[in-house]
C-alpha cells in the first residue's frame, strides 16, 4: 500500500464531519424546542387552573356535596363516584381484556377470522366514546335494566377501554421471545403452563402500562356517562361497601346513581355567570391529582412485578 | 454398534405446500452421539425437530412415514401420539442459549414442576444432580437464587443442558448448541457431550465439521432435504462413499 495521507483530502473529510455534526446539533435543538413547547403549554394550563382553583381547594371542598352556593359547594359525591366507577371498570376490563388477548395471541389459529377480529378490535379503539354511551344506554340501561347506576357507568367505560387493554396486552405478549416459549414447550409444558409460568409473567410490565393508559382514558370521560344518564347533581353517597353487620361486604353501591368528577366540572363551568368558575378549576385540579395517583399506584405495581422477573 | 434408540423410516415432512424432508431412513444408535451435518437449509434441523414434535407449534406442518423411539417402538410422529408425552422423554437444547428470566434454580426445576407430584426435596435433589451432570454445579451452587441472565453465554448453554437433563430424558437433541459461543465455551460443551454419551443418546446438529469429527460416533450428511450418506464418523471423514459427501467435507460447497 502506498502512503496516501495527503493533507488536502484530510481537510475535506474534516469539513464533512463538521457539517454532519452541525446537522446533529440542529436536530437535537429542534427536538428540545418541541419538547419545550409541549411542556410550556402544559405548564400554562396547570398554572391557569391553579390560579383559579387553588383558593377554593380546601378540606371542606373535598368533603362537601354540591350546593347552590359556590363557596359551600364541594365534590364529595363526584370523587367518590369517580373511584367507584373506576373500580367497576378495572374489575371488568382488565380480566376480560387480558384473557381475550391471551386467547388471540397464544391459542387462536392464525386465519382470516382472527385477522378480521384483530382489525375490528383495533378499530373499536378508535370509535368515539359517545357511540359507546349510546350502546350502553340501549343495552345496559334498557335491555338489561341495570339502571343509571355505578354498575352501568363502570361497564360502559369498560367497553370503551377494552380494546385498549386488548391491543396493549397483545403487544406485550408478542414482545416475549419465541425462544422462551420453545424452551418451555420442549420441556413438556402444556400451552396453559407456558402462558401461566412464562409468557404472562414476562409480559406483565407491558400489560400494566396498557392498563394505566386505559384507566387514565376512562377517568376523564364525560360524554358516554352523560348519555347513560349519570346525574349532574348528587347530594348523597353510594352505599358503603363495608357494613358493620354480617356479611360485612355490600354491593348495593353498584346499583346507586352517581356522578363523576368530569361531569361535575362540566356542570359548574356550563352555568351562566362566573360564580362557579373557581369550583370547576378546583375540581379539575382534583381530577388531575386523582389521575396521577392512580397512575402512580399502577407504576409502583409494575415496578414490583418487574422485580420478580429476573432479566 | 449397539442397540438402536430411534429409527426414521421413510420420514417426510411438509411445511404447508413445501416439502422439507424426503423419505429419511436413519438409525440412531443408543448411547452414542449422532451428528447431523450439511449446508444451511438442507433439512438437518428440521429433522432434529421432528423428534420432539417442535413443528407442531406452527400451523400447517405435516409428517409422513415414521420415526420410531425404542425400546417400545412408539411412532413419535404418529397421528395419535401426544407430543407432550414425547417431549417428556426427549430433551432439547437450542442454538442460542434461551434460559428463562428466572433464577438458576427455577430454570432447572421447571421441567420437574411441569410434571407435578414431586416434593420440594425431590426437586432440589434433581436440580443439583442435573447441574452436576452439566458440569455447572461448582460454578453456581452458591448463587442458585440469582438470575440465569447473569451467567456467561457458555454457562447459560450448560444451564439449558441441565434444564433438559433434569427430567431424565432418554434422548437429548442439540441444535447447533455452540454456534453462539466462543471457542473456550465450545470446548466445555463438547467435553460435556462426550461425558454424557455414557448415559444418554445424543443427536447433535452442527455446522462445524471438526466438531462432528471430535465428538460424534456416527455422522449423517443431509443435502436438499434428503439423507445422502450415513456412517461411522471415522469412515465418513476418511473415505466417504458418495462424491457429494466428499465435496462437502473437503469444503468444496456448503
Amino acid at each position: 500500500m502506498a502512503r496516501a495521507a495527503a493533507p488536502a483530502p484530510l481537510a475535506g473529510v474534516r469539513r464533512g464531519i463538521r457539517r454532519r455534526r452541525l446537522a446533529d446539533r440542529l436536530f437535537a435543538l429542534l427536538g428540545a424546542a418541541c419538547l419545550g413547547i409541549g411542556l410550556a403549554v402544559l405548564a400554562v394550563l396547570l398554572v391557569d387552573l391553579a390560579i383559579d382553583g387553588l383558593p377554593h381547594l380546601d378540606w371542606s371542598f373535598l368533603t362537601s356535596f354540591p350546593s347552590r352556593k359556590p363557596e359551600r359547594a364541594g365534590i364529595l359525591s363526584a370523587w367518590v363516584g369517580s373511584l367507584a366507577v373506576m373500580a367497576v371498570t378495572a374489575a371488568a376490563a382488565i380480566p376480560l381484556g387480558v384473557a381475550a388477548a391471551v386467547y388471540l395471541e397464544e391459542y387462536a389459529p392464525k386465519n382470516r377470522l382472527t385477522d378480521l377480529i384483530e382489525i375490528s378490535v383495533t378499530n373499536l379503539a378508535g370509535v368515539p366514546s359517545i357511540v359507546f354511551g349510546l350502546l350502553a344506554l340501549g343495552f345496559l340501561v334498557y335491555v338489561l335494566d341495570l339502571g343509571r347506576s355505578v354498575l352501568t357507568g363502570g361497564l360502559t367505560l369498560a367497553m370503551l377501554v377494552l380494546p385498549i387493554v386488548i391491543v396493549a396486552t397483545r403487544e406485550a405478549l408478542r414482545a416475549v421471545p419465541f425462544a422462551i416459549r420453545e424452551a418451555a414447550f420442549a420441556l413438556g409444558a402444556t400451552r396453559w403452563q407456558v402462558v401461566r409460568h412464562h409468557v404472562l409473567p414476562y409480559a406483565l410490565g407491558g400489560i400494566t402500562t396498557g392498563v394505566i393508559i386505559a384507566l387514565a382514558r376512562a377517568i376523564g370521560e364525560t360524554a358516554p356517562l352523560v348519555t347513560i344518564g349519570a346525574l349532574t347533581y348528587v347530594a348523597f353517597l353510594p352505599a358503603a361497601p363495608l357494613q358493620a353487620e354480617w356479611p360485612f361486604l355490600s354491593f348495593a353501591w353498584l346499583r346507586d346513581p352517581f356522578t363523576v368528577l368530569p361531569i361535575q366540572t362540566f356542570n359548574w363551568i356550563s352555568r351562566p355567570g362566573d360564580d362557579f368558575r373557581g369550583n370547576a378549576a378546583a375540581a379539575g385540579l382534583v381530577l388531575i391529582a386523582l389521575t396521577l395517583l392512580l397512575n402512580g399506584g399502577a407504576i409502583w405495581l409494575r415496578h414490583r412485578l418487574r422485580k420478580r422477573v429476573r432479566w | 454398534m449397539g442397540d438402536l434408540k430411534a429409527e426414521a423410516i421413510g420420514l417426510d415432512f411438509h411445511y404447508g405446500d413445501v416439502q422439507a424432508l424426503y423419505g429419511i431412513d436413519l438409525p440412531i444408535h443408543a448411547h452414542a452421539v449422532t451428528a447431523l451435518i450439511g449446508p444451511s437449509g438442507c433439512g438437518k434441523s428440521t429433522f432434529l425437530r421432528c423428534f420432539n414434535r417442535m413443528h407442531d407449534l406452527h400451523p400447517g406442518s405435516r409428517y409422513g412415514g415414521s420415526l420410531l423411539l425404542y425400546p417400545d417402538g412408539v411412532d413419535i410422529v404418529g397421528p395419535d401420539v401426544d407430543p407432550i408425552q414425547m417431549r417428556m422423554r426427549i430433551g432439547m437444547v437450542f442454538q442460542k442459549p434461551n434460559p428463562f428470566p428466572k433464577s438458576i434454580f427455577d430454570n432447572v426445576a421447571f421441567g420437574l414442576r411441569v410434571r407435578g407430584g414431586l416434593s420440594r426435596g425431590e426437586i432440589a435433589d434433581a436440580v443439583e444432580r442435573a447441574l452436576r451432570d452439566a458440569a455447572l454445579w461448582d460454578e453456581v451452587k452458591d448463587r442458585l437464587g440469582e438470575s440465569a441472565f447473569r451467567l456467561s453465554g457458555g454457562q447459560q448453554q450448560r444451564l439449558c443442558i441441565a434444564r433438559a437433563l433434569a427430567t431424565g430424558p432418554e434422548l437429548l437433541l442439540l441444535d447447533e448448541p455452540t454456534s453462539a459461543l466462543d471457542p473456550v465455551a465450545t470446548a466445555g460443551i463438547e467435553q460435556l457431550v462426550l461425558a454424557l454419551r455414557e448415559r444418554i443418546t445424543i443427536v447433535i446438529v452442527t455446522h462445524n465439521m471438526q466438531q462432528a469429527a471430535r465428538i460424534s460416533d456416527h455422522v449423517a450428511f443431509f443435502y436438499l432435504g434428503r439423507l445422502v450418506e450415513f456412517g461411522a464418523t471415522r469412515q465418513m471423514f476418511v473415505k466417504p462413499a458418495k462424491p457429494e459427501t466428499e465435496a462437502y467435507l473437503t469444503g468444496r460447497f456448503g
